[in-house]
């Protein structure tokens, strides 16, 4: 696959996760730990009303989901002969939103969607694919939207 | 009376400049994180670092992040008025992460201005800056952070 396949509107639907209070702790402890994502008793007081996933924790769980999805369609991909996707480094992402907690036992359903593509000017062997990544929790509520970046290897010129 | 020194709303005015926070991460740092949420190749093992486009092993840009986020967390956010925040503009990686690295983390405080649905809070909006050790930035992230407003905590307290 190579940035001349990847067209917008094209849809990844990469998987969903159900948030343990265990894990919600065990992340935050190390990454974030606000009274409200690691104490219960805390998050109850606080105006989330309940323990709650820290906002970094729901979006490195898609980054996750994301990666395991894209190693198994590359897998696919070099099982059935075809070219593997070559990517280059993200130069970042943009417009985060948490419009809503993710709290314990949600699942969170994830997806990315190519938005927008440009070839690099600088760079003739790789195009940029703009993305919008979302996560939806087991009421169809939106609980993650971001845009981001990345760079994809261009269909060798014969 | 911990409500009349945690940082508040008012302590953050337009133009503050501070670097909170310092830290170093190693490779079992970079590798760890990897294997959790971002296990690529070129942040899980040397030689396909070195084979990558960043010619060795790398952070994840999401590594750069937690970092941010602790670093934020140990540096002032804990023993503020913290109430979390409803997104983030922008993040810029501008330079990979490396082993060994020793970082430095910098607010710059570019707005601030009291909630007009809630008047009990106020919402800063930070440039955070990540630095190595050669005084590169690595990564850029614009953010807003709400915090109560001191006067309304310590009548509540």
């Amino acid at each position: 696959m190579y940035f001349e396949d990847a067209q917008i509107g094209f849809k990844a639907d990469i998987g969903s996760h159900t948030f343990t209070a265990d894990e919600i702790i065990a992340f935050a402890s190390r990454w974030d730990p606000q009274p409200f994502h690691i104490d219960a008793d805390a998050a109850r007081e606080s105006l989330f009303g309940g323990l709650c996933a820290s906002g970094w924790h729901t979006a490195c769980t898609w980054m996750r989901l994301n990666v395991d999805d894209l190693n198994q369609r590359t897998k696919d991909a070099a099982a059935a002969g075809g070219p593997t996707p070559k990517f280059g480094p993200s130069p970042g992402i943009f417009d985060l939103k948490w419009p809503r907690p993710v709290y314990v036992g949600d699942t969170i359903t994830y997806s990315w969607e190519i938005v927008d593509r440009r070839e690099s000017a600088s760079r003739p062997e790789w195009g940029i694919v703009t993305y919008l990544a979302e996560g939806h929790n087991q009421n169809d509520d939106r609980v993650l939207s971001f845009h981001g970046r990345f760079f994809m290897g261009r269909r060798p010129i014969a | 009376m911990i409500g009349s020194t945690r940082k508040a709303f008012e302590d953050f005015t337009p133009g503050d400049s501070v670097v909170f926070h310092r830290t170093r991460v190693s490779k079992e740092d970079i590798v760890d994180f990897a294997a959790d949420w971002d296990p690529q190749p070129m942040h899980l093992d040397e030689e396909a670092g070195k084979a990558s486009i960043l010619g060795g092993l790398t952070g994840s840009g999401w590594h750069m992040i937690c970092l941010l986020m602790r670093g934020m967390c140990d540096g002032f956010l804990i023993d503020s008025t913290s109430a979390g925040s409803p997104g983030v503009d922008d993040v810029r990686w501008l330079r990979p992460l490396r082993p060994g690295d020793d970082l430095s983390i910098r607010y710059t405080v570019l707005d601030a201005r009291v909630s007009n649905s809630r008047p009990g809070i106020g919402i800063v909006r930070f440039r955070f800056e990540m630095t190595n050790q050669n005084d590169e930035t690595i990564m850029v992230v614009e953010n807003p952070i709400m915090f109560g407003r001191r006067q309304h905590a310590e009548a509540a307290s």
